[in-house]
C-alpha cells in the first residue's frame, strides 16, 4: 500500500517538451511510472519521448485517461497550468516549479477549495512511492518500498532523510515533498492523515524547517489524530530573524516561526523530535518496527 | 522586495491614499530646494533606508530651520545608520526625504500581510500606534482587529467601516478610512504586495485619516508583471555579498561564525548549519548552490564564501539527485585551483555518483578532506576552523 500514487496511476506531464519536462519524464519512464502522454499549446498531435503531446489536457486526460498531472511550465505560467488541470478533473497536481507568486497560489488555493484536486508543490521535489511510481525531480535509487511514511517542505533534505531510511533497511510506502512556498498546496496535516489511514505505513518521517505555522498546526493534528510514531526535524535553528533562507516560505518573521518553537510543540504533541538530521535512521532503528 | 518610504508614498498617492507632500533629496542642497518648494518653516526630513527603528537612531528630525536642515543632510548623507533593524555596521544612506509637517492627535497602526495558515489577505488595524506591532500582538493581542478579504469578491466597504468603529473613529473619519481602507487592499492585490504596513496612521489635529508612514514589501517572484515596480529595486541597501550571490542564482546569508558552508537545497543547507553549530562550530553563512549546481556556480560560491575574512574552514555538502557528484567534484578542483583557496575544504558527497566525486577529490593533490558522513564532515570542519583560528 501507499498514498496518493501506485503503480496503477497514469500520469501526464505539462511543459513536456520543455528541458525539464523532457530530462525528468525520461527519468520517470525509466523508473517505471505509467508516463501516458504530455501538454503542450500547440504541439498537440506530436509525439516527444514516445508519448503523444496534447495541446490542452481535458483533450490529454480524456484521450489517455490520466489521473495526475505534474507541471514543469515556468513560474509565470504555472497559475494557468494548475487551473487547467482542476478543470480537466485531474485528481493529483504537482507543481514542481519553483518561484511561482504568492497571490496566484492565494488564488490557486481558493479555487481549489471544494474541488477533488489535490495539489502538491510548488517548489517541490514531488511525489514517489518507490518501485511503482515516481512524479518529480528526486533520484529514484535512493529509495526503497518499505514502511516508513516521509513529508517534508525540503528537496535534498528530504533525500538525505530518505536514504537514511534505506539504509536503515525500513524503506519508503511513499515520500510527499509539499515544497518551501509560503502557500503550499498540500500542508503537512493532510499528509499525516494519508499516512496514518494508510495501514501499510509504520512510522512517519516529518522534515520541517522555519517559517509559517505549518508544523505547530501539525502537532496539534499528530496529538489528536496519529497514533504511528512520528519522527520529525526541523531545520534552521541557526537561521537568523528576518532573513530569507533560499525558501520563499523559510523566514522568521515578527520573531515567529523559529525551529525550536516548532521542536517544542511537536515534542509536546509526542513526536520523537531529532535535532541531529543524520539520527533520523537512528531513531527510526529504535523504535524496532 | 523592499521599497522606500519616498517609494512607496508615491505608490499610495497614486492608489488615492492620503500622504503629506513632500521631495527626495540626495544632497543637501536639494533638501533645501525641496523644503523652500514645501513652505512652511519647519519640515520632517527622514533618510531613507530598507530598516525600520529610524526614529530612535536619529534619522528622522523635525526641522525649524534651512540651517538645520542642512547639518541633518550633512551628518547622514555618504554615512550609515544604525538601527535595532540593521546589521552592526549599519545601512548606507544616499536618499533624505523631505515632507511637510502634520499636526498629529492620534497614531493607529494599520497593516495588510497574507496569513499563511489561512491562505488569505488579512488587514490588520490597532489603535495602539507607532509601536512595535509584534509587541502588541505578543502582548495584548486583543486590541489588533482583524478582517480577513475573501478572494473571490475582495474587501468590502462594511469591512473597512467595521475597523473604523473598532478604532474608535467617529463622523467623517468613517467614509474617509473606509476609502483608505478599500484603496490600501486594491493596492496590495494589483502590485503584488507581500507586506504592506502604515506605521503609524495618524488622525491629524484637524481630524483627518493620514498616512504619516509606509511601506511596502513586494513579492519578488511576481517582479515580471511589475516592470515598473523592478526598477525601484536599490541594491545599495543589501548586502554586498548576498546582491553579487544574487546575480549567480545563489542564496546567500551572512552569519557570524567562521566555518563557510556550501550546500545544494535550501533545506539541507540550514540542516547543515545546525549540525555544525550542534558539534560546537559557528557557520560563517546560509549559502545554497541550488539545484543545477556548475563548475562555474561553485567557483563563485567558493568567491563569495572567501571573501568573508572570518572564514577559517569551509564545509562542503553535496547531495546528488540528479547532479553528479562527479562533475561537482570537477567544479570544486578547478574552484580550488582558480581561486586560491588557503583554508581547509571539506566535502561531504553522499547520492548520485559520491564515490567517483569523492575519488576525484583525492587524486586532485590538493589540500581537501574528504568524509563519509555528514556528521564527520561537520567534525572535520569544526576542528580545521579551530585548528584555524587558533594559528
Amino acid at each position: 500500500m501507499s498514498v496518493l500514487v501506485d503503480r496503477t496511476t497514469k500520469v501526464i506531464c505539462q511543459g513536456i517538451t520543455g528541458s525539464q519536462g523532457t530530462l525528468h519524464t525520461e527519468q520517470a519512464l525509466a523508473y517505471g511510472t505509467r508516463m501516458v502522454g504530455g501538454v503542450t499549446p500547440g504541439k498537440g498531435g506530436t509525439k516527444h519521448l514516445g508519448l503523444p503531446v496534447f495541446d490542452t489536457v481535458s483533450e490529454a486526460a480524456a484521450s489517455t485517461g490520466a489521473t495526475a498531472s505534474v507541471i514543469y511550465v515556468p513560474a509565470r505560467f504555472c497559475y494557468d497550468s494548475i487551473l487547467e488541470s482542476v478543470d480537466a478533473g485531474i485528481e493529483l497536481i504537482v507543481c514542481i516549479t519553483e518561484g511561482i507568486p504568492t497571490l496566484d497560489m492565494l488564488r490557486v488555493k481558493h479555487h481549489l477549495e471544494g474541488s477533488r484536486t489535490r495539489l502538491v508543490g510548488p517548489n517541490c521535489p514531488g511525489v514517489i512511492t518507490p518501485g511503482e511510481c515516481k512524479i518529480g525531480i528526486m533520484p529514484g535509487e535512493i529509495h526503497l518500498p518499505g514502511k516508513i511514511g516521509v513529508v517534508s517542505r525540503s528537496g535534498t533534505l528530504t533525500y538525505e532523510a530518505v536514504k537514511q531510511t534505506t539504509d536503515a533497511g525500513l524503506g519508503q510506502t511513499t515520500c510527499v515533498g509539499i515544497g518551501g512556498d509560503p502557500l503550499p498546496g498540500t500542508h503537512f496535516i493532510d499528509v499525516l492523515r494519508l499516512f496514518q489511514e494508510d495501514p501499510a505505513t509504520a512510522a512517519i518521517v516529518m522534515v520541517g524547517e522555519i517559517g509559517g505555522s505549518a508544523e505547530e498546526e501539525a502537532a496539534e493534528f499528530i496529538a489528536s489524530y496519529v497514533t504511528k510514531p512520528v519522527v520529525a526535524y526541523i531545520a534552521g535553528v541557526t537561521a537568523p530573524k528576518g532573513k530569507r533562507m533560499g525558501h520563499a516560505g523559510a523566514i522568521i518573521a515578527g520573531g515567529k516561526g523559529t525551529a525550536e518553537e516548532k521542536f517544542a510543540a511537536l515534542r509536546e504533541a509526542g513526536a520523537h523530535t531529532v535535532n541531529n538530521l543524520a539520527e533520523i535512521g537512528d531513531v527510526l532503528r529504535d523504535l524496532n518496527l | 522586495m523592499n521599497l522606500h518610504e519616498y517609494q512607496s508614498k508615491q505608490l499610495f498617492a497614486d492608489y488615492g491614499l492620503p500622504v503629506s507632500r513632500g521631495h527626495v533629496a540626495h544632497s543637501a542642497d536639494e533638501a533645501i530646494a525641496g523644503a523652500r518648494a514645501l513652505a512652511g518653516e519647519s519640515w520632517v526630513v527622514k533618510v531613507q533606508v530598507h530598516a525600520g527603528g529610524r526614529g530612535k537612531a536619529g534619522g528622522v528630525e523635525l526641522v525649524g530651520s534651512e540651517a538645520d536642515l542642512r547639518a541633518f543632510a550633512e551628518r547622514w548623507l555618504g554615512n550609515r545608520i544604525h538601527t535595532v533593524q540593521t546589521a552592526a555596521d549599519g545601512q548606507p544612506v544616499t536618499t533624505l526625504y523631505v515632507e511637510e509637517l502634520t499636526a498629529i492627535d492620534t497614531e493607529l497602526y494599520l497593516g495588510v500581510v497574507i496569513d499563511r495558515a489561512t491562505a488569505r489577505v488579512v488587514v490588520m488595524a490597532s489603535a495602539e500606534g507607532g509601536v512595535e506591532i509584534e509587541t502588541v500582538a505578543a502582548e495584548t493581542p486583543d486590541k489588533i482587529f482583524r478582517e480577513t478579504i475573501d478572494p473571490s469578491i475582495g474587501a468590502q466597504a462594511y469591512q473597512g467601516r467595521r475597523l473604523a468603529f473598532q478604532l474608535g473613529m467617529s463622523g467623517a473619519q468613517i467614509g474617509q478610512f473606509t476609502e483608505l481602507f478599500l484603496n490600501l487592499c486594491r493596492l496590495f492585490y494589483e502590485l503584488d504586495c507581500s507586506l504592506v504596513e502604515i506605521n503609524p496612521l495618524v488622525i491629524t489635529k484637524a481630524g483627518d485619516i493620514h498616512c504619516l508612514d509606509a511601506k511596502i514589501n513586494v513579492d519578488s517572484n511576481a517582479l515580471f508583471r511589475h516592470p515598473e515596480l523592478a526598477e525601484l529595486h536599490d541594491p545599495s541597501q543589501e548586502d554586498e555579498r548576498e546582491a553579487q550571490a544574487a546575480e549567480f542564482d545563489l542564496n546567500y546569508v551572512a552569519l557570524d561564525g567562521n566555518i563557510g558552508c556550501m550546500v545544494n537545497g535550501a533545506g539541507l543547507a540550514m540542516g547543515t548549519m545546525d549540525l555544525v553549530k550542534l558539534r560546537g562550530g559557528m557557520p560563517a553563512n546560509f549559502l545554497d548552490v541550488g539545484g543545477g549546481v556548475t563548475v562555474e556556480s561553485v567557483s563563485q560560491a567558493f568567491k563569495i564564501i572567501l571573501a568573508d575574512p572570518e572564514v577559517r574552514a569551509v564545509l562542503i555538502n553535496i547531495f546528488g539527485g540528479i547532479v553528479s557528484c562527479a562533475d561537482i567534484a570537477d567544479g570544486i578542483v578547478r574552484a580550488v585551483q582558480e581561486v586560491g583557496v588557503e583554508v581547509p575544504v571539506i566535502v561531504r558527497f553522499d547520492g548520485n555518483n559520491a564515490a567517483a566525486g569523492s575519488a576525484k577529490l583525492a587524486a586532485s593533490g590538493l589540500n581537501i578532506i574528504t568524509a563519509d558522513s555528514l556528521p564527520e564532515a561537520a567534525e572535520k570542519a569544526v576542528a580545521a576552523s579551530n585548528a584555524g583560528a587558533a594559528a
